[in-house]
């Protein structure tokens, strides 16, 4: 099994996901749980662009010099992990605004940002 | 524990993992068609607007909730006009210097979006910072709010126009050939892809300055790490 660069951000994905995954699971922060998430977020962005990589060709853009209309099929990346991975930034950004916004409201309320203070939807 | 077994479950992935040799179908058809029916340069570009457009209007849609939904949360606890901290001279010299900048790229980032990397969502967030910045310059001054919903508001009208227009003129909703393909690689190409994108640009900056405008009108300072 070769080192490619695809692999290698395969790996880096993998790893942000699981530091993440860690810190959303052990703070005790609102602050710090929510940037766990959005580190997450980047992980997972990281590894589907990695799923379009081939190797030896170039990005999807036809540039008239390396990539031409006519030979973009042979030169050129797959242009669909990009693309979804453009509509989950977007979404990422609406999801990260919202939990802030949430969080700086319960701050405002009770004074607190420790998760531990707040059970009352604990059973 | 979890922790370990997701990481288990990702090795696995990667075990698995192979480095692909050639496109698979979805992507050699977007790849091999794209210039002839599309007409844009960029290939992300012509998926994101106009093959897949609906979605794209559905994620603009989200945008827009979520920046309604903000602005309903945090009006509802008044707000009181707290003193705030005068900022340093060095970070209003440096706005002043960034922020006319900042909007011309922006601009050129959702104008060039179908010829270059780049495109309404990212020069909309370009836009979106140059705002912030105004915002950290100068906390007290408030934003023309009804400026920016007017805006908002006419862009995503006038995107849902265009989309109707495509339904009426050409095959379908969104389809961008309502207006001349034009010489690939020129800025007037791709039919309306340069104009949808410009109209998604104005309207996720304005989305963002809404939202952080907002959140700084409420006037919390206590948040304390």
């Amino acid at each position: 099994m070769s080192i490619t660069i695809d692999k290698v951000a395969l790996v880096l994905g993998m790893i942000l996901m699981l530091v993440g995954l860690w810190g959303g699971f052990t703070r005790t922060n609102l602050l710090k749980i929510i940037l766990s998430f959005s580190i997450f977020d980047t992980g997972l962005n990281i590894l589907i662009v990695a799923l379009g990589y081939l190797p030896g060709r170039t990005a999807p853009i036809i540039d008239g010099v390396v990539v031409a209309a006519d030979n973009l099929a042979t030169r050129a990346i797959d242009p669909v992990p990009q693309a979804l991975v453009l509509t989950a930034i977007v979404i990422g950004f609406g999801v990260t605004a919202l939990m802030l916004v949430y969080a700086m409201k319960l701050n405002q309320h009770r004074k607190s940002l420790d998760i531990n203070h707040y059970t009352d939807l604990k059973w | 524990m979890l922790v370990l077994l997701f990481g288990i479950f990702l090795f696995q992935i990667l075990r698995l993992y192979h480095t692909q040799e050639t496109l698979n179908p979805t992507a050699a058809y977007y790849n091999t068609n794209t210039p002839s029916e599309v007409g844009a340069a960029n290939v992300v570009t012509a998926i994101v607007v106009t093959y897949r457009g609906l979605d794209t209007l559905g994620e603009v849609t989200v945008l827009f909730l979520t920046a309604m939904i903000l602005g309903y949360i945090l009006r509802q606890g008044g707000r009181e006009k707290t003193e705030k901290d005068t900022t340093s001279e060095i970070l209003i010299t440096a706005a002043k210097v960034l922020i006319p900048g900042s909007i011309v790229l922006g601009v050129y980032v959702f104008i060039n979006g179908h010829l270059t990397p780049g495109g309404g969502f990212q020069g909309g967030a370009i836009i979106g910072t140059a705002i912030t910045l105004m915002i950290l310059a100068d906390p007290l001054h408030s934003l023309r709010a009804a400026l920016l919903h007017f805006v908002e508001s006419m862009s995503g009208f006038f995107y849902i126009v265009i989309g109707l227009a495509g339904l009426i003129f050409a095959g379908g909703f969104l389809d961008n050939r309502i207006l001349p393909a034009g010489q690939l690689g020129d800025l007037f190409s791709a039919g309306a892809i340069p104009l949808i994108y410009s109209l998604i640009g104005l309207k996720v900056g304005t989305e963002i300055s809404s939202i952080i405008s907002n959140i700084n009108e409420t006037g919390n300072n206590t948040v304390k790490l």
